[in-house]
């Protein structure tokens, strides 16, 4: 039993550690998240020339070596500055698609361009009637000459408006909600067919409407096996929850420091309100929290590679207790806050909207229960 | 034990029925988020009930009340959550106006009752300051005698709707040396249109604007508008607050709530299924239905109380908590409803209306909004953690 990091892995830590606090404090990423485009491209390319879009990958991938573990260490840090550039769809789905089921042409062409930062991708693969069944989908790529056509549409792609390139899942036979016949594709976000619909989030990231019609996309897009693909999308989403659990656990930490700074200091009836039981105990279950989801982080990414019915139970049973976390602590924070924990003015009230979003990303409480339930009965 | 409707309240009921069908405004459905409805929209009901003279259905007779008993007024507030109707806004209605017809004298009475009633006057209510609100009582802003007036200064927050206020009611402390802080506080009307006021929008987290700061600077007032007598405004605001609390349950909107989310949970559909046949999900919904039928029934025996001549008194803390747990409750399944269409922020869709591509369907843009937004209700009209307090003390006797 060691939990213990790696040198290296404290190097990844304390290095993006200290970029989130340098560059990415409330102020900063308030300004970013109203301008424009909704992020800092520059930031994007720091983060690659630290190396750390290249930490979760292996030497002769172009990486560093790292795995799960750095990706985690990554996106605590993350959670605690609500930084809402992309690493999660372009290095840990898309970088991730390519690590697991990439030719060595597609890994040339593009692992190396997002470990450089030079394509960000999205990751295409919710649809509208589709809720969180990675295979309910009626985007479909029907085979083509040499290649294939693509048609549907994919809900809510983060990230998409930042993107050069999408990786796409989409129906290669079978019916729509079949295991089989499932597929995943690269597509340029340029090609011919491609249009998006952009907006803003309610937790402060950007986000589009995708559609995709009649896109040419040619035989050696596709990523892994064809009609196979559901085991690799699984990995991949998996790999991507645990990620996310991560962040949840840097965000919840980050916002019980700062419901206990405002208990301090806010005062009531002559004395701070932290000096109140009621409010004592419930900053002391956010401390439990927050706790109960770091050791269920650290179970899912230890599991991440071990197979599959373990992996799944692992990542499920911590996104079921980090759900469930989020919303416990955002919600006391809040609570904590009085009225200013209701307003835009405060950090807190960003913090609970990131941690109220996250409680759905990649399944809600309800999907990863029922897949436990579903897993536990299988065994 | 009977809890049927006699058939003079079915008769009654099949009349507001009626009444409301052929009379509520087309086209005016309650926003998710109140300020992106107008004014205008926020009074229409009211001006219409007020020429009725349905809009201040529980004041005495003698002021412009109906009469109506409290079970025919519970009846008045179901049918209208039926049609998700705009009701009038609680400010002038159920707050400043029966303090005005308990505490006022006859000029306050003539001025102010009828602006209530019709609607056309809009009421504010100055009562938390940044350093009061749980504790009301520590209030700094003042009001100092001069001559026939009152200059008040200080700096009152959370203050609904005060960019559309007329009037306002304020507390404001008249008596620093008072020996307990509630002693040296008095209850003055305030034209919002003098001069000195400064109302500042406050953002919310789900991006509206529905309270504000409202600084006050050298603020000249009539003394005639101080409410009953000098440092006496305490027993006014306390006599308010459990006024303000007896509606926040909320019974019938919550109901309202319930079918609208089943609406939603049908049409959400998961493994095939609508979401409502998942076993999970309809055990969630049959909780809060369960939860909504207690409240029901605990605000029809606190409603029986005041027929029986009963004022509210403690046990409407109880329905403030129950009613905003159930509220926020409400929110937190509609949000899971509608998985990923939670997440797009529709205040940042185009404003030209352009909807060539759809962001989901138009029940989910709502949906986080509501959700943040409705974390205020735990918080205000007296936090859940004051109202356990007050059934602390009051109840318990602790």
């Amino acid at each position: 039993m060691d939990f213990n990091f790696s040198d290296e892995q404290n190097m990844v830590r304390d290095g993006i550690s200290r970029l989130v606090r340098e560059q990415y404090d409330w102020d900063t990423r308030r300004a970013v998240i109203a301008s424009e485009s909704g992020w800092r491209p520059e930031f994007w390319a720091q983060l690659a020339e630290l190396g750390m879009l290249a930490a979760p990958f292996s030497e002769e991938d172009g990486g560093f070596g790292g795995g799960a573990v750095e990706t985690m260490l990554i996106m605590e840090e993350f959670g605690k500055g609500l930084v809402v550039e992309p690493f999660i769809p372009s290095v840990v789905c898309a970088g991730g698609f390519l690590k697991h089921a990439g030719t060595a042409a597609q890994k040339e062409e593009y692992l190396s361009a997002i470990i450089a930062g030079e394509k960000v991708f999205a990751f295409a693969y919710a649809e509208p009637q589709g809720r969180y069944d990675l295979a309910n989908l009626t985007t479909s790529a029907k085979k083509d000459g040499d290649g294939y056509s693509l048609n549907g549409h994919k809900a809510v792609v983060i990230g998409a408006p930042w993107a050069s390139h999408f990786v796409v899942t989409a129906r290669t036979s079978g019916g729509q909600s079949d295991a089989g016949g499932v597929s995943v594709f690269i597509v340029a976000k340029d090609a011919d067919g491609v249009s998006l619909r952009d907006y803003a989030t309610v937790d402060g990231r950007r986000a589009s409407e995708v559609y995709f019609e009649n896109v040419s996309v040619p035989a050696d897009a596709l990523i892994g096996e064809l009609d196979n693909g559901l085991p690799l999308i699984e990995t991949v989403v998996d790999e991507a929850t645990a990620a996310v659990c991560a962040e949840a656990t840097g965000a919840m930490q980050v916002t019980h420091a700062m419901t206990l700074e405002y208990a301090k200091q806010r005062k009531q009836f002559g004395v701070p309100i932290s000096s109140f039981q009621v409010l004592q105990h419930r900053m002391v279950d956010m401390f439990m929290e927050y706790e109960q989801s770091i050791s269920m982080s650290y179970l899912a990414t230890i599991k991440l590679d071990e197979d599959e019915a373990t992996r799944k139970h692992a990542v499920s049973s911590a996104k079921v207790r980090v759900g469930q976390s989020a919303r416990f602590v955002g919600q006391s924070a809040v609570q904590t806050h009085g009225g200013m924990g209701v307003t835009d003015e405060t950090a807190v009230g960003s913090y609970f909207k990131r941690l109220s979003i996250i409680e759905s990303e990649f399944g809600s409480v309800d999907h990863h229960m029922r897949r436990h339930v579903k897993l536990t009965a299988a065994q | 034990m009977n809890l049927e409707f006699t058939a003079e309240e079915k008769a009654f009921r099949d009349d507001v029925r009626s009444f409301i069908e052929n009379n509520y405004p087309q086209n005016i459905e309650r926003a998710a988020v109140q300020d992106d409805m107008s004014p205008e929209d926020m009074t229409a009901w009211h001006k219409i009930l007020g020429e009725k003279g349905w809009s201040v259905p529980a004041w005495p007779e003698q002021y412009g009340g109906t009469g109506w008993t409290p079970t025919q007024r519970y009846i008045w507030s179901e049918e209208n959550a039926r049609v998700n109707a705009v009701m009038p806004l609680p400010f002038g209605v159920a707050m400043v106006g029966p303090v005005i017809y308990t505490f006022g004298n006859e000029e306050q009475k003539a001025k102010h009752l009828p602006g209530i009633k019709s609607g056309n006057t809009w009421w504010c209510q100055g009562y938390s300051e940044p350093g009061a609100g749980s504790d009301l009582a520590s209030l700094k802003t003042t009001a100092v005698r001069d001559g026939d007036d009152y200059i008040i200064n200080g700096q009152k927050t959370w203050t609904t709707l005060a960019q559309h206020a007329d009037w306002g009611f304020f507390l404001c402390r008249t008596d620093p040396d008072a020996p307990k802080p509630q002693q040296g506080i008095s209850f003055i009307l305030v034209d919002m249109k003098t001069p000195g006021i400064e109302v500042r929008p406050i953002k919310l987290i789900d991006g509206g604007y529905e309270v504000n700061e409202v600084w006050l600077t050298d603020v000249r007032v009539p003394a005639e508008n101080l409410i009953g007598e000098e440092n006496k405004g305490w027993t006014y605001a306390k006599f308010l607050l459990a006024h303000e609390r007896s509606g926040i349950a909320g019974v019938a909107r919550s109901k309202r709530g319930v079918e609208q989310l089943k609406e939603i949970a049908q049409h959400e559909m998961l493994d095939g299924e609508p979401l409502l046949q998942d076993m999970g999900f309809a055990t969630k919904i049959s909780q809060l239905e369960i939860d909504l039928a207690a409240l029901e029934i605990t605000e029809l025996r606190t409603l029986a109380g005041e027929q029986a001549g009963k004022g509210p008194g403690p046990e409407s803390s109880l329905l403030k908590v129950k009613g905003t747990e159930i509220q926020q409750r409400l929110t937190e399944l509609t949000l899971e409803a509608v998985g990923h269409y939670g997440t797009p922020d529709f205040r940042s869709f185009p404003a030209d209306g352009s909807n060539d591509f759809p962001i989901g369907p138009d029940y989910a843009h709502s949906a986080a909004p509501t959700y943040f937004n409705m974390r205020k209700t735990s918080i205000y009209g007296g936090s859940n953690e004051i109202q356990r307090n007050i059934i602390t003390k009051m109840v318990l006797g602790l």
